[in-house]
Protein backbone atom coordinates (compact mmCIF):
# COMPACT_ATOMS: atom_id res chain seq x y z
CA UNK A 1 0.00 0.00 0.00
CA UNK A 2 1.26 3.37 -1.07
CA UNK A 3 0.72 5.36 2.15
CA UNK A 4 2.05 8.58 1.17
CA UNK A 5 0.33 8.80 -2.41
CA UNK A 6 -2.92 8.26 -0.46
CA UNK A 7 -1.91 10.99 1.65
CA UNK A 8 -0.81 13.08 -1.37
CA UNK A 9 -4.35 12.92 -3.01
CA UNK A 10 -6.33 13.57 0.35
CA UNK A 11 -4.09 16.87 1.19
CA UNK A 12 -3.92 18.03 -2.45
CA UNK A 13 -8.02 17.55 -2.14
CA UNK A 14 -8.45 18.98 1.05
CA UNK A 15 -6.24 21.99 0.10
CA UNK A 16 -8.75 22.34 -3.34
CA UNK A 17 -11.53 22.56 0.02
CA UNK A 18 -10.31 25.24 1.80
CA UNK A 19 -9.23 26.74 -1.39
CA UNK A 20 -12.93 27.04 -2.82
CA UNK A 21 -14.82 27.52 0.64
CA UNK A 22 -17.55 29.78 -0.15
CA UNK A 23 -18.18 27.29 -3.15
CA UNK A 24 -17.39 23.82 -1.09
CA UNK A 25 -19.19 24.66 2.69
CA UNK A 26 -20.48 28.05 2.68
CA UNK A 27 -23.11 27.78 -0.60
CA UNK A 28 -24.54 24.63 0.61
CA UNK A 29 -24.87 25.72 4.30
CA UNK A 30 -26.42 28.86 3.63
CA UNK A 31 -28.72 27.26 0.67
CA UNK A 32 -30.11 24.74 3.36
CA UNK A 33 -30.25 27.39 5.85
CA UNK A 34 -33.13 28.90 3.89
CA UNK A 35 -34.83 25.53 4.04
CA UNK A 36 -34.69 25.78 8.10
CA UNK A 37 -36.05 29.47 7.86
CA UNK A 38 -38.80 29.09 5.49
CA UNK A 39 -40.21 25.74 6.27
CA UNK A 40 -38.78 26.01 10.09
CA UNK A 41 -39.63 29.51 11.51
CA UNK A 42 -41.60 30.76 8.96
CA UNK A 43 -44.53 28.34 7.69
CA UNK A 44 -43.40 25.55 9.64
CA UNK A 45 -45.18 26.64 12.71
CA UNK A 46 -48.53 26.41 9.98
CA UNK A 47 -48.29 22.95 8.58
CA UNK A 48 -49.19 20.48 11.56
CA UNK A 49 -46.83 18.05 13.34
CA UNK A 50 -45.84 14.90 11.80
CA UNK A 51 -45.17 11.64 13.97
CA UNK A 52 -45.23 14.21 16.83
CA UNK A 53 -42.47 16.22 15.61
CA UNK A 54 -42.91 19.67 14.71
CA UNK A 55 -42.24 20.09 10.80
CA UNK A 56 -39.47 22.36 10.80
CA UNK A 57 -37.73 19.84 12.72
CA UNK A 58 -39.16 16.91 11.08
CA UNK A 59 -37.65 18.10 7.27
CA UNK A 60 -34.01 18.79 9.26
CA UNK A 61 -32.59 15.24 8.57
CA UNK A 62 -34.11 15.16 5.29
CA UNK A 63 -32.49 18.81 4.12
CA UNK A 64 -28.49 17.53 5.72
CA UNK A 65 -29.51 14.07 3.24
CA UNK A 66 -29.99 16.44 0.38
CA UNK A 67 -26.79 18.61 1.53
CA UNK A 68 -24.82 15.71 1.47
CA UNK A 69 -25.70 13.77 -1.16
CA UNK A 70 -25.83 16.99 -3.23
CA UNK A 71 -22.51 17.82 -2.45
CA UNK A 72 -20.89 14.34 -2.01
CA UNK A 73 -21.78 13.57 -6.08
CA UNK A 74 -20.54 17.14 -7.17
CA UNK A 75 -17.66 17.24 -4.89
CA UNK A 76 -15.88 13.98 -6.00
CA UNK A 77 -17.03 13.81 -9.72
CA UNK A 78 -15.43 17.40 -10.22
CA UNK A 79 -12.65 15.56 -8.44
CA UNK A 80 -11.72 12.96 -10.82
CA UNK A 81 -13.24 15.11 -13.95
CA UNK A 82 -11.37 18.34 -13.38
CA UNK A 83 -8.08 15.85 -13.97
CA UNK A 84 -9.40 14.14 -16.92
CA UNK A 85 -10.62 17.41 -18.48
CA UNK A 86 -6.56 18.93 -17.94
CA UNK A 87 -4.66 15.73 -18.86
CA UNK A 88 -3.65 15.98 -15.28
CA UNK A 89 -4.37 12.22 -14.71
CA UNK A 90 -1.34 11.30 -16.56
CA UNK A 91 0.55 11.51 -13.23
CA UNK A 92 -1.93 9.66 -11.09
CA UNK A 93 -2.23 6.72 -14.19
CA UNK A 94 1.77 6.97 -13.96
CA UNK A 95 1.93 6.41 -10.47
CA UNK A 96 3.41 3.53 -8.56
CA UNK A 97 -0.56 3.54 -6.60
CA UNK A 98 -3.32 1.10 -7.27
CA UNK A 99 -7.23 2.39 -7.47
CA UNK A 100 -7.72 1.60 -4.00
CA UNK A 101 -5.06 4.05 -3.03
CA UNK A 102 -6.60 6.65 -5.78
CA UNK A 103 -9.63 5.93 -4.53
CA UNK A 104 -9.49 6.64 -0.61
CA UNK A 105 -7.32 9.49 -1.41
CA UNK A 106 -9.79 11.21 -3.68
CA UNK A 107 -13.68 9.69 -2.27
CA UNK A 108 -11.98 9.99 1.50
CA UNK A 109 -11.50 13.76 0.50
CA UNK A 110 -14.37 14.22 -0.77
CA UNK A 111 -16.26 12.30 1.86
CA UNK A 112 -14.29 14.36 4.40
CA UNK A 113 -15.82 17.92 2.82
CA UNK A 114 -19.37 16.31 2.82
CA UNK A 115 -19.39 15.17 6.44
CA UNK A 116 -18.26 18.52 7.69
CA UNK A 117 -20.76 20.31 5.36
CA UNK A 118 -23.57 17.87 7.15
CA UNK A 119 -21.99 18.41 10.83
CA UNK A 120 -22.10 22.11 10.27
CA UNK A 121 -26.16 22.24 8.50
CA UNK A 122 -27.09 20.50 12.08
CA UNK A 123 -25.64 22.89 14.01
CA UNK A 124 -27.22 25.49 12.27
CA UNK A 125 -30.60 24.42 12.11
CA UNK A 126 -29.81 24.01 16.36
CA UNK A 127 -30.21 27.89 15.68
CA UNK A 128 -33.64 27.37 13.89
CA UNK A 129 -35.84 24.24 15.15
CA UNK A 130 -35.37 22.36 18.14
CA UNK A 131 -34.11 19.01 17.16
CA UNK A 132 -34.03 16.10 19.19
CA UNK A 133 -31.28 13.74 18.62
CA UNK A 134 -31.86 9.73 19.94
CA UNK A 135 -29.05 8.05 18.66
CA UNK A 136 -26.13 10.12 17.91
CA UNK A 137 -23.72 7.44 16.60
CA UNK A 138 -26.11 5.94 14.24
CA UNK A 139 -26.55 9.37 12.48
CA UNK A 140 -22.80 9.52 12.20
CA UNK A 141 -22.49 6.24 11.05
CA UNK A 142 -25.37 6.95 8.32
CA UNK A 143 -23.52 10.37 7.57
CA UNK A 144 -20.19 8.81 6.89
CA UNK A 145 -21.98 6.18 4.94
CA UNK A 146 -24.01 8.41 2.97
CA UNK A 147 -20.91 10.56 2.33
CA UNK A 148 -18.62 8.01 1.64
CA UNK A 149 -21.37 5.81 -0.74
CA UNK A 150 -22.49 8.83 -3.02
CA UNK A 151 -18.91 10.21 -2.86
CA UNK A 152 -17.81 6.92 -4.70
CA UNK A 153 -21.28 7.51 -6.78
CA UNK A 154 -20.19 10.79 -7.83
CA UNK A 155 -16.48 9.19 -8.83
CA UNK A 156 -17.96 6.96 -11.42
CA UNK A 157 -19.70 9.75 -12.65
CA UNK A 158 -16.85 11.90 -12.73
CA UNK A 159 -14.82 9.12 -15.18
CA UNK A 160 -18.07 8.37 -17.19
CA UNK A 161 -18.81 12.06 -17.94
CA UNK A 162 -17.01 12.90 -21.12
CA UNK A 163 -18.81 16.81 -20.97
CA UNK A 164 -19.41 19.06 -18.25
CA UNK A 165 -23.32 19.04 -19.21
CA UNK A 166 -23.10 14.90 -18.49
CA UNK A 167 -21.32 16.08 -15.16
CA UNK A 168 -24.72 18.10 -14.29
CA UNK A 169 -26.98 15.56 -15.77
CA UNK A 170 -27.18 12.86 -13.38
CA UNK A 171 -27.14 14.90 -10.04
CA UNK A 172 -30.36 17.27 -12.10
CA UNK A 173 -32.19 14.60 -13.75
CA UNK A 174 -32.05 11.69 -11.11
CA UNK A 175 -30.35 12.49 -7.64
CA UNK A 176 -32.32 15.50 -7.01
CA UNK A 177 -36.11 14.27 -8.32
CA UNK A 178 -35.62 11.19 -6.22
CA UNK A 179 -34.34 12.67 -2.81
CA UNK A 180 -37.70 15.22 -3.49
CA UNK A 181 -39.59 12.53 -3.65
CA UNK A 182 -37.66 10.57 -1.08
CA UNK A 183 -39.32 12.14 2.12
CA UNK A 184 -37.39 15.03 2.93
CA UNK A 185 -40.15 16.98 3.15
CA UNK A 186 -43.14 14.13 4.18
CA UNK A 187 -43.31 11.42 6.12
CA UNK A 188 -43.76 8.15 3.03
CA UNK A 189 -46.58 7.06 5.14
CA UNK A 190 -48.87 10.01 4.31
CA UNK A 191 -48.79 9.19 0.38
CA UNK A 192 -52.10 7.44 -1.08
CA UNK A 193 -51.04 3.51 -0.86
CA UNK A 194 -49.96 3.53 -4.23
CA UNK A 195 -47.54 5.86 -4.00
CA UNK A 196 -46.32 4.58 -1.09
CA UNK A 197 -45.41 0.96 -2.85
CA UNK A 198 -43.45 3.20 -5.83
CA UNK A 199 -41.98 5.17 -3.33
CA UNK A 200 -40.22 2.24 -1.64
CA UNK A 201 -38.84 1.67 -5.24
CA UNK A 202 -36.61 4.65 -4.38
CA UNK A 203 -33.29 3.72 -2.15
CA UNK A 204 -33.38 7.75 -1.16
CA UNK A 205 -36.05 6.42 1.15
CA UNK A 206 -34.54 4.12 3.47
CA UNK A 207 -31.58 6.68 3.57
CA UNK A 208 -33.58 9.60 4.82
CA UNK A 209 -36.12 7.14 6.88
CA UNK A 210 -32.81 5.57 8.66
CA UNK A 211 -31.41 8.91 9.04
CA UNK A 212 -34.71 10.24 10.23
CA UNK A 213 -34.51 7.78 12.90
CA UNK A 214 -31.43 8.45 14.58
CA UNK A 215 -33.19 12.01 15.51
CA UNK A 216 -36.78 10.98 16.64
CA UNK A 217 -37.04 7.15 16.30
CA UNK A 218 -40.06 7.20 13.72
CA UNK A 219 -39.57 6.07 10.35
CA UNK A 220 -40.75 4.70 6.96
CA UNK A 221 -38.69 1.59 6.58
CA UNK A 222 -37.30 -1.04 9.30
CA UNK A 223 -33.50 0.71 10.35
CA UNK A 224 -31.92 -2.52 9.52
CA UNK A 225 -33.21 -2.21 6.19
CA UNK A 226 -32.04 1.53 5.81
CA UNK A 227 -28.54 0.44 7.06
CA UNK A 228 -28.49 -2.68 4.41
CA UNK A 229 -29.87 -0.53 2.03
CA UNK A 230 -26.56 1.93 2.61
CA UNK A 231 -24.00 -0.53 2.67
CA UNK A 232 -25.32 -2.68 -0.37
CA UNK A 233 -25.20 0.70 -2.15
CA UNK A 234 -21.87 1.11 -1.10
CA UNK A 235 -20.79 -2.15 -2.15
CA UNK A 236 -22.55 -1.74 -5.56
CA UNK A 237 -20.24 1.65 -5.99
CA UNK A 238 -17.17 -0.28 -5.42
CA UNK A 239 -17.47 -2.75 -7.25
CA UNK A 240 -18.27 -0.41 -10.26
CA UNK A 241 -15.31 1.56 -9.37
CA UNK A 242 -12.84 -1.78 -9.03
CA UNK A 243 -14.42 -2.84 -12.50
CA UNK A 244 -13.14 0.64 -14.00
CA UNK A 245 -9.93 0.63 -12.98
CA UNK A 246 -9.44 -3.62 -13.61
CA UNK A 247 -10.48 -2.20 -17.42
CA UNK A 248 -9.30 0.94 -17.33
CA UNK A 249 -12.70 2.01 -18.64
CA UNK A 250 -12.09 5.59 -19.90
CA UNK A 251 -8.74 6.04 -17.90
CA UNK A 252 -6.79 4.25 -20.15
CA UNK A 253 -7.20 3.92 -23.97
CA UNK B 1 24.69 -5.33 -20.77
CA UNK B 2 22.83 -3.87 -18.32
CA UNK B 3 19.41 -2.75 -18.90
CA UNK B 4 17.05 -0.46 -17.16
CA UNK B 5 14.41 -0.85 -20.23
CA UNK B 6 13.84 -4.33 -21.77
CA UNK B 7 10.58 -4.20 -24.06
CA UNK B 8 9.97 -7.72 -25.98
CA UNK B 9 7.04 -7.89 -28.36
CA UNK B 10 4.99 -4.88 -27.55
CA UNK B 11 2.15 -4.24 -30.19
CA UNK B 12 -0.61 -1.63 -29.21
CA UNK B 13 -4.24 -1.81 -31.44
CA UNK B 14 -6.11 1.02 -30.88
CA UNK B 15 -10.08 -0.03 -30.36
CA UNK B 16 -10.48 1.93 -33.44
CA UNK B 17 -8.27 -0.40 -35.03
CA UNK B 18 -4.84 1.65 -35.68
CA UNK B 19 -1.69 -0.41 -35.23
CA UNK B 20 0.38 2.00 -33.34
CA UNK B 21 2.77 -0.30 -32.25
CA UNK B 22 4.17 -3.47 -34.34
CA UNK B 23 6.27 -6.33 -31.73
CA UNK B 24 8.50 -3.13 -30.76
CA UNK B 25 11.38 -5.14 -29.21
CA UNK B 26 14.23 -2.35 -27.73
CA UNK B 27 16.64 -2.43 -24.89
CA UNK B 28 17.70 0.62 -22.98
CA UNK B 29 21.51 0.74 -20.95
CA UNK B 30 21.58 2.10 -17.99
CA UNK B 31 22.77 5.52 -17.84
CA UNK B 32 22.59 6.08 -21.90
CA UNK B 33 20.89 9.08 -23.56
CA UNK B 34 18.68 7.56 -25.77
CA UNK B 35 16.79 9.68 -28.67
CA UNK B 36 13.33 8.49 -30.40
CA UNK B 37 12.88 9.95 -33.16
CA UNK B 38 10.04 9.13 -35.92
CA UNK B 39 7.41 10.89 -37.84
CA UNK B 40 4.20 12.57 -36.18
CA UNK B 41 1.82 9.12 -35.64
CA UNK B 42 5.56 7.49 -35.80
CA UNK B 43 4.64 5.48 -32.22
CA UNK B 44 6.76 7.25 -30.20
CA UNK B 45 4.16 8.57 -27.36
CA UNK B 46 2.43 5.36 -27.70
CA UNK B 47 5.42 3.54 -26.47
CA UNK B 48 6.52 5.93 -23.92
CA UNK B 49 3.02 6.00 -22.25
CA UNK B 50 2.71 2.45 -22.46
CA UNK B 51 6.16 2.08 -20.74
CA UNK B 52 4.81 4.46 -18.13
CA UNK B 53 1.27 3.02 -17.46
CA UNK B 54 -1.33 5.21 -18.70
CA UNK B 55 -1.74 3.55 -22.28
CA UNK B 56 -2.42 -0.44 -21.95
CA UNK B 57 0.00 -2.89 -24.66
CA UNK B 58 -2.29 -5.13 -26.52
CA UNK B 59 0.24 -7.79 -26.43
CA UNK B 60 4.62 -8.21 -25.29
CA UNK B 61 5.90 -6.98 -22.35
CA UNK B 62 8.22 -4.14 -20.98
CA UNK B 63 10.40 -4.24 -18.08
CA UNK B 64 11.66 -1.97 -15.91
CA UNK B 65 14.47 -2.23 -13.57
CA UNK B 66 13.66 -5.84 -13.85
CA UNK B 67 10.12 -5.87 -12.80
CA UNK B 68 7.08 -6.13 -15.48
CA UNK B 69 5.01 -2.99 -16.19
CA UNK B 70 1.67 -4.77 -16.09
CA UNK B 71 2.16 -7.29 -13.11
CA UNK B 72 5.12 -5.86 -10.65
CA UNK B 73 3.92 -2.05 -11.82
CA UNK B 74 4.83 -0.58 -8.26
CA UNK B 75 8.34 -1.29 -8.52
CA UNK B 76 8.30 -0.70 -12.19
CA UNK B 77 6.95 2.75 -11.82
CA UNK B 78 8.30 3.94 -8.81
CA UNK B 79 11.66 4.94 -10.76
CA UNK B 80 9.94 6.35 -14.07
CA UNK B 81 9.52 10.36 -14.32
CA UNK B 82 7.36 11.42 -16.93
CA UNK B 83 7.80 15.03 -19.08
CA UNK B 84 4.29 14.80 -21.11
CA UNK B 85 4.14 16.14 -24.50
CA UNK B 86 1.30 18.34 -23.82
CA UNK B 87 1.36 20.91 -20.58
CA UNK B 88 -1.21 19.01 -18.42
CA UNK B 89 -0.58 21.11 -15.43
CA UNK B 90 -3.18 22.14 -11.47
CA UNK B 91 -3.79 25.38 -13.20
CA UNK B 92 -4.57 26.41 -9.86
CA UNK B 93 -2.22 25.16 -7.54
CA UNK B 94 1.71 26.68 -6.68
CA UNK B 95 4.20 25.32 -8.17
CA UNK B 96 5.53 24.09 -4.67
CA UNK B 97 2.83 22.12 -3.96
CA UNK B 98 2.08 20.51 -7.28
CA UNK B 99 6.02 19.15 -7.21
CA UNK B 100 5.39 18.28 -3.14
CA UNK B 101 2.23 16.44 -4.30
CA UNK B 102 4.21 14.33 -7.18
CA UNK B 103 6.80 13.35 -4.76
CA UNK B 104 4.34 11.85 -2.59
CA UNK B 105 2.30 10.08 -5.15
CA UNK B 106 5.22 8.47 -6.21
CA UNK B 107 5.30 6.97 -2.76
CA UNK B 108 8.45 8.94 -1.50
CA UNK B 109 8.37 10.83 2.08
CA UNK B 110 8.13 14.71 1.90
CA UNK B 111 12.17 15.84 1.30
CA UNK B 112 11.57 20.20 0.68
CA UNK B 113 15.74 20.17 0.40
CA UNK B 114 15.60 18.07 -2.90
CA UNK B 115 12.38 19.84 -4.24
CA UNK B 116 13.95 23.21 -3.66
CA UNK B 117 17.22 21.72 -5.30
CA UNK B 118 14.81 20.29 -8.40
CA UNK B 119 13.50 24.05 -8.71
CA UNK B 120 16.54 25.76 -8.23
CA UNK B 121 18.08 23.65 -11.44
CA UNK B 122 15.31 24.43 -13.29
CA UNK B 123 15.18 28.75 -12.68
CA UNK B 124 11.96 28.24 -10.68
CA UNK B 125 12.75 28.87 -7.46
CA UNK B 126 11.43 32.63 -7.50
CA UNK B 127 8.22 31.40 -8.46
CA UNK B 128 7.61 28.59 -6.13
CA UNK B 129 4.60 30.20 -4.43
CA UNK B 130 3.40 31.25 -8.28
CA UNK B 131 0.04 29.83 -9.26
CA UNK B 132 0.48 27.59 -12.12
CA UNK B 133 -1.70 29.69 -14.11
CA UNK B 134 0.32 33.10 -13.77
CA UNK B 135 3.61 31.20 -15.77
CA UNK B 136 4.33 31.15 -19.25
CA UNK B 137 4.37 27.94 -21.30
CA UNK B 138 7.66 27.76 -21.00
CA UNK B 139 7.98 27.95 -17.37
CA UNK B 140 5.04 25.53 -17.19
CA UNK B 141 7.45 22.64 -19.03
CA UNK B 142 10.08 23.51 -16.71
CA UNK B 143 7.45 22.58 -13.84
CA UNK B 144 6.39 19.31 -15.71
CA UNK B 145 10.08 18.55 -15.37
CA UNK B 146 10.61 19.69 -11.76
CA UNK B 147 7.72 17.38 -10.91
CA UNK B 148 8.97 14.38 -13.24
CA UNK B 149 12.53 14.93 -10.94
CA UNK B 150 10.67 15.56 -7.63
CA UNK B 151 10.88 11.98 -6.97
CA UNK B 152 14.73 10.85 -8.02
CA UNK B 153 13.39 8.82 -10.54
CA UNK B 154 15.82 6.88 -12.33
CA UNK B 155 14.49 6.40 -15.95
CA UNK B 156 13.25 10.08 -16.95
CA UNK B 157 11.05 10.49 -20.32
CA UNK B 158 11.02 13.88 -22.13
CA UNK B 159 8.41 13.82 -25.38
CA UNK B 160 9.18 16.43 -27.17
CA UNK B 161 10.56 18.55 -23.81
CA UNK B 162 11.99 21.60 -26.41
CA UNK B 163 8.42 21.78 -28.31
CA UNK B 164 7.58 25.68 -28.22
CA UNK B 165 10.44 27.26 -25.73
CA UNK B 166 13.05 29.45 -26.53
CA UNK B 167 16.94 28.91 -26.86
CA UNK B 168 17.16 30.21 -23.73
CA UNK B 169 15.01 27.26 -21.87
CA UNK B 170 16.25 24.61 -25.07
CA UNK B 171 19.88 24.85 -23.63
CA UNK B 172 18.86 24.90 -19.57
CA UNK B 173 16.99 22.14 -20.18
CA UNK B 174 19.77 20.16 -21.80
CA UNK B 175 22.02 21.18 -19.35
CA UNK B 176 19.55 19.54 -16.64
CA UNK B 177 19.60 16.52 -18.78
CA UNK B 178 23.08 16.42 -18.62
CA UNK B 179 23.79 17.17 -14.78
CA UNK B 180 20.92 14.15 -14.90
CA UNK B 181 23.14 11.73 -17.04
CA UNK B 182 26.10 12.53 -15.18
CA UNK B 183 24.16 11.24 -11.55
CA UNK B 184 23.09 8.44 -13.47
CA UNK B 185 19.84 9.00 -14.55
CA UNK B 186 18.84 7.51 -17.83
CA UNK B 187 17.06 9.42 -20.65
CA UNK B 188 14.65 8.56 -23.16
CA UNK B 189 13.55 11.48 -25.38
CA UNK B 190 11.79 11.98 -27.93
CA UNK B 191 12.09 15.19 -30.19
CA UNK B 192 11.08 17.02 -33.52
CA UNK B 193 15.19 18.72 -33.57
CA UNK B 194 16.80 16.38 -34.65
CA UNK B 195 20.18 18.25 -34.01
CA UNK B 196 19.34 18.49 -30.44
CA UNK B 197 19.17 14.17 -30.73
CA UNK B 198 22.70 14.49 -32.88
CA UNK B 199 23.92 17.27 -29.81
CA UNK B 200 22.96 15.04 -26.90
CA UNK B 201 22.19 11.49 -27.13
CA UNK B 202 24.39 8.45 -26.84
CA UNK B 203 22.02 6.22 -28.79
CA UNK B 204 19.03 7.10 -31.56
CA UNK B 205 16.22 5.38 -32.05
CA UNK B 206 14.54 5.36 -35.31
CA UNK B 207 10.70 4.49 -35.56
CA UNK B 208 7.75 4.81 -38.01
CA UNK B 209 4.57 3.36 -38.77
CA UNK B 210 4.82 1.59 -35.01
CA UNK B 211 8.01 -0.47 -36.07
CA UNK B 212 11.41 0.28 -34.95
CA UNK B 213 13.59 0.56 -37.88
CA UNK B 214 16.99 1.06 -36.30
CA UNK B 215 18.74 1.19 -32.95
CA UNK B 216 22.57 2.63 -32.97
CA UNK B 217 24.82 4.52 -31.75
CA UNK B 218 24.66 7.83 -33.00
CA UNK B 219 28.49 8.58 -33.92
CA UNK B 220 28.86 5.23 -36.04
CA UNK B 221 25.42 6.22 -37.52
CA UNK B 222 26.48 9.45 -38.43
CA UNK B 223 29.53 7.22 -39.69
CA UNK B 224 27.62 4.82 -41.79
CA UNK B 225 24.93 6.79 -42.89
CA UNK B 226 26.71 10.07 -43.11
CA UNK B 227 28.09 11.24 -46.40
CA UNK B 228 30.19 13.81 -47.57
CA UNK B 229 30.50 15.87 -50.43
CA UNK B 230 32.99 18.14 -52.05
CA UNK B 231 31.46 21.26 -53.67
CA UNK B 232 34.20 23.26 -55.94
CA UNK B 233 32.92 26.27 -57.08
CA UNK B 234 34.46 26.77 -60.74
CA UNK B 235 36.30 29.25 -62.21
CA UNK B 236 34.10 29.15 -65.45
CA UNK B 237 31.46 27.43 -65.49
CA UNK B 238 31.10 24.25 -67.70
CA UNK B 239 27.93 23.13 -69.89
CA UNK B 240 28.75 19.17 -69.07
CA UNK B 241 30.97 17.09 -67.41
CA UNK B 242 34.42 16.35 -69.11
CA UNK B 243 33.97 12.71 -69.83
CA UNK B 244 37.21 11.90 -68.36
CA UNK B 245 35.20 12.35 -65.49
CA UNK B 246 32.26 10.35 -65.49
CA UNK B 247 33.77 7.96 -63.20
CA UNK B 248 33.30 10.11 -60.35
CA UNK B 249 29.83 10.41 -60.82
CA UNK B 250 30.00 14.26 -60.23
CA UNK B 251 26.93 16.80 -60.23
CA UNK B 252 26.67 20.29 -62.02
CA UNK B 253 24.88 22.92 -60.36
CA UNK B 254 24.20 26.44 -60.30
CA UNK B 255 23.91 26.71 -63.96
CA UNK B 256 27.54 24.89 -64.41
CA UNK B 257 29.34 27.19 -61.62
CA UNK B 258 29.35 24.52 -58.99
CA UNK B 259 30.99 20.81 -59.31
CA UNK B 260 29.82 18.52 -56.60
CA UNK B 261 31.52 15.22 -55.91
CA UNK B 262 29.97 12.95 -53.15
CA UNK B 263 32.02 10.48 -51.09
CA UNK B 264 31.80 8.22 -48.95
CA UNK B 265 33.66 8.45 -45.01
CA UNK B 266 34.03 5.19 -44.64
CA UNK B 267 35.87 4.18 -47.73
CA UNK B 268 39.75 4.18 -47.32
CA UNK B 269 40.31 6.23 -50.38
CA UNK B 270 37.95 8.84 -51.04
CA UNK B 271 39.02 9.39 -54.05
CA UNK B 272 39.44 13.38 -53.43
CA UNK B 273 43.21 13.73 -54.58
CA UNK B 274 42.80 11.79 -57.67
CA UNK B 275 39.97 13.99 -58.71
CA UNK B 276 41.47 16.80 -58.46
CA UNK B 277 44.63 15.56 -60.01
CA UNK B 278 42.14 14.58 -63.13
CA UNK B 279 40.61 17.99 -63.16
CA UNK B 280 43.54 19.96 -63.84
CA UNK B 281 44.23 17.57 -66.24
CA UNK B 282 41.29 18.70 -67.99
CA UNK B 283 41.70 22.14 -67.30
CA UNK B 284 38.88 22.46 -65.15
CA UNK B 285 39.98 25.26 -62.74
CA UNK B 286 38.05 26.16 -59.85
CA UNK B 287 38.16 29.24 -56.75
CA UNK B 288 37.31 27.74 -53.93
CA UNK B 289 35.98 24.88 -52.37
CA UNK B 290 34.35 23.23 -49.11
CA UNK B 291 33.06 20.10 -47.49
CA UNK B 292 29.48 19.57 -46.03
CA UNK B 293 28.43 16.51 -43.91
CA UNK B 294 25.09 15.03 -43.74
CA UNK B 295 23.41 16.02 -40.48
CA UNK B 296 21.28 13.31 -38.51
CA UNK B 297 18.16 15.24 -40.13
CA UNK B 298 19.36 14.03 -43.21
CA UNK B 299 20.11 10.70 -42.29
CA UNK B 300 16.40 10.45 -40.54
CA UNK B 301 14.49 11.94 -43.55
CA UNK B 302 16.46 9.57 -45.86
CA UNK B 303 15.42 6.04 -43.56
CA UNK B 304 11.91 7.35 -42.81
CA UNK B 305 11.34 8.02 -46.65
CA UNK B 306 12.78 4.62 -47.43
CA UNK B 307 10.32 2.15 -48.79
CA UNK B 308 9.78 -0.14 -46.32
Amino acid sequence: MNYQAIRSIYKFEMARMFRTVVQSIVAPVLSTSLYFVIFGAVIGSRIAEIDGVSYGAFIVPGLIMLAIMTESISNSSFAIYFPRFTGTIFEVLSAPVSYVEVVIGYVGAAATKSVIVGLIIFATANFFVDIKLAHPFVMLLFLVLTSVSFCLFGFILGIWADGWEKLTIVPVLVIMPLTFLGGTFYSISMLPEVWQTISLFNPVVYLISGFRWSFYENADVSVWLSIATTVGFLLLCLLIVRWIFKTGYKLRS
Amino acid sequence: MDSILSISNLSKTYAGGFEALKNVNLEIERGEIFALLGPNGAGKTTLINIVCGIVSASSGKALVNGHDISTDFRKAREVIGLVPQELPVETFESVWNTCTFSRGLFGRSPNPAHIEKVLKSLSLWDKKDSRIMELSGGMKRRVLIAKALSHDPELLFLDEPTAGVDVELRQAMWRVVNELRDSGVTVILTTHYIAEAEQMADRVGIINGGEIILVQEKDSLMQELGKKQLTLNLHEALQEIPSQLSAYKLVLNDEGRELVYTYDTKDERTGITALLGELQAADVRFNDLHTSQSSLEDIFVDLVKRPQ
